[in-house]
């Protein structure tokens, strides 16, 4: 009986002892030696692997991140949208660098042909999939760049940040938006946008990627864009661009003086948070904004949710 | 007789619904305005070649397929060119189209307008194949390949059957069967032509079993025409897709990703045939085809021959007026055919039937969870797995479908008609190859 402990001890033990030392050489060779670092970086990111900063993955981009600060010095390039400024002057720190401030951006639907604007002229029952759809066919209100309404844009985003709105066939972004771009990915059209998040979330964008003419958007869309070139002239800034018969607002350059909202013919131009006009303004819109905002603000919210036909798609 | 030859695997049977069999040919008059779209073939489309206020004839070149895989388009009727602006088609997405005003019905001088019967062929080879191109002839059986590619047989293949696709396997349609009847003879004549063409010597025309005055006048006929026989079908669909009547035909099997010249074939449409008669024996472009226009609502269901370009809402009117209980209006048969958004689009090369469907049987039934019937692999004539492809496009799992060969899909919807819980199969198989066409692509 004890013989047989004793053996299997034995035998056990020596094959663990040749084992060990086996595996030691191996380790030896084969090892990898990596930067300490990365470990850092990798634990300052939100580790969403959600893949908005172009890299499959955390891990991945913090590998590339330590890899551009050994080599250039910099962080040129890189930048985590989830974590935002707060993260990356984290992992800046981690590296002994410094890093400049980005503005948030965050996702914005260029389209506003819900069911009361753009009503549906076929039905469609096939599966519920943009992808498909934008295949098939132009869509219920007949407009060929509007929202199929299918939610491929809900199923890519990891964050619950975007969400159908039943009445209007639209989807909403909302706070939760970390401008990961999964959303832009999956849109088969092209209808949303990482904009500028803007001071005090005010935001103006236009609602529309219709690069039809006036006649034709028009008919299918009552705010389409109609490229009739009114908000290009007013704007002060030249923020606004003009091709394939749309409007087009440059968020860099924008200063945000609603000029452009108040000429747009259709409404395809839209202003978000921002304190209700006076009916008469006797002073430029700018200066409104500029000085009376902490007035208003809290008023803001409560009025945008009045202005529903222009804003219930975003806010 | 004793069993029929068919296809193996898979097929499925839907209710016939011939209703316009018995209808014969009937000429519609020209609209005021006729609307050509540009993109009517598969592949590049055509460059116009004439502009805003241009006076053309019935039958001048308007369009030039300038690309290799591409086909001419010719006026349909004469008149003014109104104006190239986007239109319509079938899908709802605006595209080019040149409009022309209608103003008489002038024809080209070199073309032959009378119905006389020429039998000689005159043409050489190349001759055919150059005729053929100019007048712009495309598959007629729906998928509107440029007719003149096929006819250039690579370099170390060989044709060893030309396949006459008479089948006309999809429901509702009559229009390839009341050709058949009218005009046999100019069908066996350009069966004759594309085997000149082809240097090929046995030529099979495909018909099924449900057209038994078809077969019969067709083997009358060709006892006249050497090499030429007629092959009687059992009806099963899609035996009009190219590799189900191939296999039905001669047994043969095309290799998955390969076309049918790799096992000696030439599929061609019968409706293909009588526009290369029409092209090479008497100089007509294509720029009429017969339109089954049916459906059970509808009060005299039709065969057409119309000009392309006439306005899907002529022919209706022509049938008896669009019914009340209108749920759907199908451009091609119930199977293939896509259901298009408005009844003013114009007919295209493509357009072999116009369905409307009542309200009851146009809606989908609502989908249910998968109960692993394998039903859809049982028919599935590619012997694919629809359920399991379907379920990796859409999870997005691309590269695994293309190894699955869901490249190898027809699209022919036999799984999702078959299946009992109504799930949309074909819908996620069109995706799937979609994306995976790109990943070829993008691949090269």
């Amino acid at each position: 009986m004890n013989d047989i402990v004793l053996f299997a001890l034995l035998t056990m033990g020596l094959l663990g002892a040749t084992l060990a030392v086996i595996l030691y050489f191996v380790a030896q060779k084969f090892k990898v030696i990596e930067d300490p670092k990365i470990d850092l970086v990798e634990d300052a990111l939100p580790k969403a692997n959600c893949g908005g900063c172009g890299y499959p993955g955390c891990r991945n981009f913090a590998e590339v991140t330590v890899k551009s600060a050994n080599e250039k010095q910099n962080l040129e390039g890189l930048n985590c949208p989830v974590g935002g400024n707060a993260v990356m002057k984290q992992v800046a720190a981690i590296l002994g660098l410094e890093v400049e401030e980005k503005e948030p951006l965050i996702a914005v639907i260029r389209c506003n042909g819900s069911k009361a604007n753009s009503p549906a002229k076929v039905q469609f029952d096939g599966a519920s999939s943009c992808a498909f759809a934008h295949n098939l066919f132009a869509g219920e209100g007949g407009c060929q760049f509007g929202c199929l309404g299918l939610g491929d844009c809900v199923d890519s985003c990891d964050f619950d940040a975007i969400h159908m709105n039943p009445e209007t066939g639209l989807p909403v972004v909302n706070d939760k938006c970390v401008a990961c771009g999964a959303c832009v990915k999956a849109c088969p059209r092209g209808i949303i946008e990482l904009r500028n998040k803007g001071k005090k979330d005010r935001r103006i964008f236009v609602s529309c990627i219709n690069k039809e003419k006036g006649g034709p958007a028009k008919k299918n869309c009552s705010v389409a864009c109609i490229g009739c070139s009114k908000c290009f002239q007013v704007c002060p800034y030249e923020a606004i661009t003009m091709a394939n018969n749309l409007a087009y607002i440059d968020f860099e350059k924008c200063k945000l003086c609603r000029k452009c909202v108040e000429v747009c013919p259709t409404d395809a131009i839209h202003e978000l948070n921002f304190p209700l006009r006076k009916v008469k303004a006797e002073t430029g819109a700018q200066e409104i904004q500029e000085e009376k905002p902490s007035k208003v603000a809290a008023v803001a919210t409560a009025e945008s949710a009045s202005q529903e036909t222009k804003n219930d798609n975003i806010v | 007789m004793n069993s029929l030859k068919t296809f193996a695997p898979g097929g499925v049977h839907p209710e016939e619904n011939k209703f316009s069999e018995n209808t014969p040919i009937s000429s519609l008059p020209l609209p005021k305005q006729l609307v050509i779209p540009l993109g009517q073939n598969l592949g590049a489309p055509p460059k116009p070649m004439v502009k805003k206020g241009d006076e053309v004839k019935t039958g001048q070149l308007i369009a030039k397929g300038e690309a290799f895989i591409s086909a001419n388009i010719h006026a349909p009727a004469s008149g003014k060119v109104a104006k190239i602006d986007d239109a319509l088609d079938s899908s709802g997405y605006r595209r080019q189209a040149i409009f022309i005003d209608v103003i008489d019905d002038i024809w080209e001088e070199n073309i032959d307008q009378t119905p006389d019967i020429v039998r000689e062929i005159t043409l050489t080879k190349e001759e055919i194949v150059s005729r053929v191109k100019e007048c712009g002839i495309v598959g007629l059986g729906g998928a509107t390949f440029p007719s003149h590619v096929k006819l250039m047989i690579p370099d170390g293949k060989k044709a060893e059957y030309l396949l006459i696709n008479g089948v006309e396997c999809e429901p509702y349609l009559t229009s390839d069967h009341r050709l058949m009847l009218e005009r046999g003879e100019e069908i066996l004549i350009g069966i004759k032509i594309l085997m000149k063409a082809l240097s090929v010597d046995k030529a099979i025309i495909g018909i099924e079993n449900n057209k038994p005055n078809a077969i019969q006048h067709l083997t009358e006929l060709s006892k006249n025409y050497v090499g030429v026989t007629v092959q009687a079908l059992k009806v099963k669909y899609p035996q009009g897709g190219e590799k189900q009547l191939i296999k039905a035909a001669v047994n043969r099997e095309v290799p998955s990703g390969k076309l049918p010249i790799e096992v000696g074939c030439v599929v061609s449409n019968v409706g293909t045939a009588f526009a290369v008669y029409e092209a090479v024996q008497k100089n007509k472009p294509l720029i009429e085809r017969v339109v089954t226009v049916t459906g059970k609502g509808l009060s005299n269901p039709s065969n057409f021959l119309v000009r392309v370009g006439t306005p899907i809402s002529d022919l209706l009117n022509a049938a008896g007026g669009l019914p009340e209980n209108t749920g759907k209006l199908i451009n091609g048969g119930p199977m293939m055919g896509k259901s298009i958004s408005s009844p003013d689009i114009p007919i295209v090369k493509g357009s072999s039937g116009i369905l409307v469907m009542p309200v009851e049987e146009s809606r989908r039934k609502k989908p249910n969870p998968c109960i692993r019937c394998s039903k859809c692999t049982e028919v599935c004539p590619m012997g694919l797995e629809p359920y399991f492809l379907s379920k990796l496009s859409k999870l997005e799992l691309f590269e695994k479908a293309e190894k699955n060969n869901i490249m190898d899909c027809i699209e022919c919807g036999s799984c999702q008609f078959t299946c009992p819980s109504s799930l949309p199969l074909l819908d996620f198989l069109r995706l799937g190859k979609l994306r995976v066409g790109q990943l070829i692509r993008t691949r090269k």
